[in-house]
């Protein structure tokens, strides 16, 4: 079992009997010669992680250029007030993608999901549901197995770097992941974690990654809560039934092609896009200005 | 690939490249060095040098050579921690031919003395390369435990090493041999699987020809040390 395809997974976990998540877990202490108990965990580590570092966020930190931090709390502070459009659980979606992004670009600890860039989407829609749901920590690692098995299949088929393949790779992969995840989470098929991923992917295809400065703070901070609120789209529709009729190896397939056709400048360069615009310009301006004076 | 590549790693933000992986080459640089670094030329190349600053690169090498991990929640403050312990640094860019670009150079000097030139790349997702040590040109990655040897370019002394490693049942993953000139110093790049005990490296160095040996073990970094003769 080598997470070649997502039809494999499913295929192995007809043949075994075993659940998606299992296939997962049996995949990892292969890779790694570890026991099922050592391999869980590390995951409990990681969540743990997760955890801690949304549990840090204080909304005071300023990224090393100034223009992050802030935002998330901001959110959180209009969701309270109760006047937030999505409001519930949505609504903390939003703000806790944007804490957490926020997090990384303040130089917190965080937990990179698949990338430190995107590290806010797979735990904005966790981490509130653990409060609006009654969710074991054993269902959690559960659906921490389906994400990063989902994780590598894209990793392995079509990258998961903007360098590589622009942000639909970093947010769109980020966003599938946490959209099979939360599949998981509601008791779905396994047929309704590929349709999730599918639609999750589908939805954000195309995106390119632009930041500005070459920093992982604008758009990036943003683009965690597209991230994540796709995600929950993507996961409702799955569990409605709602079917994604590319199926989901040929959408992962698509991403790549789109991925390698990206002009250069829309791929982490800070050459196009808003990198390119003249108030991005002018942002890279001041800060190279302030780098040779700092040296 | 393994699903803490893409579940992790735990790391301080804002890059697993610009950050992580910075984090990384400081500490890995210091295991090298063999000693407490008292002082550090960094220079930054590349993308290091164009966004570096605004990704905490130059916190994340200070911190780790420190000592600190990728996810030490001091990163943020290596440059408050350096002045408590002791070590003076300076940065600058620089431009260099055919590296990533994401490669940092440190020259090191340490409160022994002893002294250290390092070349390193950070190869995305907190993965690194060391490409360079004291002008020999190299390649390891540190995720394997790693012996680095300096000794004489004479006869036996490879055969020497290798016997005494199968007998201690350690395998060979990778290894790699550089020398300047035939004859004169040469420097050994030795990755293997299994972990190397302290007595073990410290009866390698017994070997004849051996100048200097210096072991980076993956699990426990605190405990790569180097010997001298
Ligand atoms: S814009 Fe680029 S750097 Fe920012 S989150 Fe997207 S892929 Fe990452």
């Amino acid at each position: 079992m080598d997470l070649r395809s997502i039809a494999e997974i499913l295929e192995e976990s007809r043949s075994t009997g075993l659940p998606f998540w299992e296939v997962i877990l049996h995949y990892d202490m292969d890779e790694r010669q570890v026991s099922r108990e050592e391999s869980m965990a590390k995951m409990l580590i990681t969540w743990q992680a997760m955890q801690d570092a949304a549990d840090a966020y204080t909304g005071t930190r300023r990224s090393v250029s100034g223009l992050v931090g802030g935002d998330g709390m901001r959110m959180r502070q209009y969701q309270l007030r109760g006047k937030s459009l999505c409001g519930g659980y949505v609504g903390d979606v939003m703000a806790e993608a944007l804490s957490m992004a926020e997090s990384n670009a303040c130089m917190r600890r965080i937990v990179a999901a698949p990338t430190a860039g995107a590290c806010g989407v797979l735990p904005a829609v966790l981490l509130p549901l653990t409060r609006y749901a009654e969710l074991t920590q054993r269902q959690i690692l559960e659906a921490f197995y389906v994400a990063s098995g989902v994780g590598v299949v894209i990793a392995r088929n079509a990258g998961i770097s903007g360098a590589a393949g622009g942000c639909q790779a970093e947010i769109g992969t980020a966003s599938a992941m946490a959209a099979a995840a939360l599949v998981q989470l509601r008791g779905g098929t396994d047929q309704m974690i590929a349709h999730a991923v599918a639609i999750a992917l589908a939805n954000l295809m195309g995106l390119v990654c632009d930041p500005v400065a070459g920093l992982v703070e604008i758009p990036c901070v943003k683009r965690n809560v597209i991230g994540a609120m796709n995600a929950v789209s993507a996961a409702d529709m799955a569990l409605a039934g709602i079917e994604s009729k590319i199926p989901v190896d040929e959408v992962i397939e698509a991403m790549g092609e789109v991925g390698r056709h990206m002009p250069v400048e829309y791929r982490e360069t800070a050459q196009g896009g808003l990198a390119n615009t003249p108030t991005g310009r002018a942002v890279k301006e001041k800060l190279l200005g302030s780098n040779s004076s700092a040296k | 690939m393994e699903l803490f590549d893409i579940l992790g790693p735990i790391m301080i933000g804002p890059s697993s490249s610009h950050t992580a992986g910075a984090a990384r080459i400081g500490k890995i640089s210091r295991i090298l060095l063999g000693e407490k670094p008292v002082e550090a030329k960094v220079h930054l190349h590349g993308s290091f040098a164009e966004t570096g600053i605004g990704h905490g690169t130059n916190l994340a090498i200070i911190g780790g050579l420190l000592g600190m991990n990728p996810d030490d929640l001091r990163i943020p403050f290596a440059f408050e921690e350096a002045e408590k312990e002791g070590l003076r640094f300076c940065f600058d860019t620089v431009e260099l031919r055919d590296v990533h670009p994401n490669t940092a150079v440190l020259e090191l000097t340490g409160e022994k003395g002893g002294h250290l030139t390092i070349q390193a790349c950070s190869i995305g997702g907190g993965a690194i390369e060391v490409t360079a040590l004291d002008g020999y040109e190299v390649s390891f990655t540190g995720n394997y435990n790693t012996l680095v040897i300096r000794n004489q370019d004479e006869f036996g002394t490879l055969a020497g090493v290798t016997t005494i490693l199968s007998q201690f049942h350690i395998n060979v993953g990778n290894m790699s041999l550089h020398r300047n000139k035939r004859g004169g110093d040469a420097l050994m790049i030795i990755e293997t699987d299994q972990h190397i005990k302290p007595s073990q490296v410290a009866f390698l160095g017994e070997l004849p020809g051996i100048r200097a040996i210096t072991y980076y073990d993956k699990e426990d970094e605190e405990y790569g040390f180097t010997l001298h003769r």
